[in-house]
């Protein structure tokens, strides 16, 4: 009787595909990522149907927490010359209006890390301070004080300092903020004569059954605004 | 006449009788760690990754009119008005508020869509053409739907103590139900005394 003999096989697997594999994943992944650039404080947004893309070029940003402090920050197109000549318009325009009274050091302070959340009480040595204990220094703007809203005279600023541009003007709130600091937030659009903004939201489905369904479904363009 | 010439017979220098032949090593490499830091890059990126971009909801407000005349000016059967209270509570009423404030009603934001949607049935039902419908034609490619609901408006009262997620999902309810006439002021009042003296009876929230 022949005995059959199984043939040794060696254990050495070609790893080269997975290899491939794993870097093509690992490009995709470097490519598709976006690092959140560091934020003074946490802020959850609430959800929304809305579909419309976040466009943070050229936009000023008005930042709610859930305490109530709100925070102005400016963004440029592209970090060059230009741009900080834009943030240093704001500043410079601030610091007349108010008489701040500002050094040229602290205005490049200001261009270098642009998010603003004090009030102007306290803007010198915010902006004298160091970036780590500035940020720990962040109390915000006054906005629900009807008199004296600070936020407005930061719009009015940007908004000189962009003139001809196209500005967007976005509104970002934590859940929990509540309404009198969103209210005092539109308040100081308002008086620069500013009605239309956009609300910063996670993007979510529309719920089946309601007429935005259907319109969405049937590919209508429909959108209410 | 232009290649290189490898080959170790022929040019080149000769090998001598005491020079060894340098050992043939297998040009296999150990991909091992290769693949093992792969992976640890690729757990690295898929952790930081913020793959849902943020959207943008559009939001427009109303000038102030100084003049009463210029105010626009709402069709009593077809207005519903949403207040938002603490703790998500949502009080509405149809028309306008009876004095005794008998209809005014308490619900939440499950809720809420189905009274939306009910009266906007009810004001597209009750929808007579009328001249000035033509003019809502024309600013949406000749949709004749859209003049159905033009009496339809809601608008949208927060109170102090609701939150902006609570205005963000009402303003949202809009979208999700196309109601295209829509407002948000300030509550009067009146209506916050009633949303006050209602939180008083609903066990649910803490004083």
């Amino acid at each position: 009787m022949p005995s059959v003999k199984i043939p040794k096989k060696s254990t050495w697997t070609d790893m080269t595909p997975f290899v491939d594999v794993a870097f093509l994943i690992l490009s995709f992944f470097i490519m598709a990522t976006k690092f959140k650039p560091p934020q003074p404080v946490e802020i959850s947004t609430p959800k929304s149907v809305a579909s419309d893309k976040l466009k943070e070029q050229d936009a000023i940003m008005i930042e709610m927490d859930k305490t109530g402090r709100v925070f102005f920050t400016a963004n440029t197109q592209k970090i060059n010359e230009e741009s900080n000549g834009i943030k240093m318009t704001i500043i410079k325009n601030v610091n007349t209006v108010r008489n701040l009274g500002l050094s040229q050091t602290e205005m490049n302070n200001f261009v270098k890390n642009t998010t603003i959340g004090v009030p102007f009480s306290k803007m010198k040595s915010f902006l004298a301070a160091e970036d780590a204990v500035r940020i720990k220094a962040f109390e915000g703007i006054p906005v629900t004080d009807s008199a004296n809203n600070e936020l407005q005279i930061w719009i009015a600023a940007a908004q000189s300092a962009f003139a001809g541009g196209k500005l967007n003007y976005l509104i970002k709130g934590d859940n929990d903020a509540k309404y009198p600091s969103f209210k005092g937030v539109i308040e100081a659009f308002r008086r620069n004569d500013i009605f239309k903004y956009q609300l910063v939201t996670d993007p979510e489905g529309a719920p089946v059954g309601t007429d935005l369904y259907e319109t969405r479904q049937s590919g209508g363009k429909k959108t209410s605004n | 006449m232009s290649d290189i010439d490898v080959s170790s017979e022929g040019g080149g220098h000769k090998q001598g009788r005491g020079v060894k032949k340098a050992k043939k090593l297998s040009t296999r490499v150990d991909m091992t760690p290769m693949v093992d830091l792969g992976f640890l890059l690729i757990t690295f990126f898929i952790f930081t990754a913020t793959l849902s971009t943020p959207t943008t909801m559009g939001l427009i407000m109303p000038k102030d009119e100084k003049d009463p005349k210029d105010l626009t000016e709402i069709k009593q059967s077809g207005a519903l008005t949403i207040m938002l209270g603490k703790e998500n509570q949502v009080y509405y009423y149809l028309g306008e508020l009876k004095t005794d404030g008998s209809n005014f009603l308490s619900t939440n934001f499950k809720d809420i869509r189905k009274i939306i949607q009910d009266k906007k049935k009810e004001v597209i039902s009750r929808h007579v053409h009328d001249p000035g419908c033509e003019k809502i034609w024309a600013k949406n490619d000749g949709d004749k739907k859209s003049c159905e609901d033009k009496d339809f408006v809601v608008v949208i009262k927060p109170n102090d103590e609701a939150s902006y997620k609570n205005s963000v999902d009402m303003l949202d309810e809009m979208s999700i139900n196309e109601v295209d006439r829509f407002a948000m002021v300030d509550i009067t009042p009146d209506e916050n005394l009633l949303v006050k003296a209602t939180e008083k009876t609903n066990p649910n929230i803490k004083q």
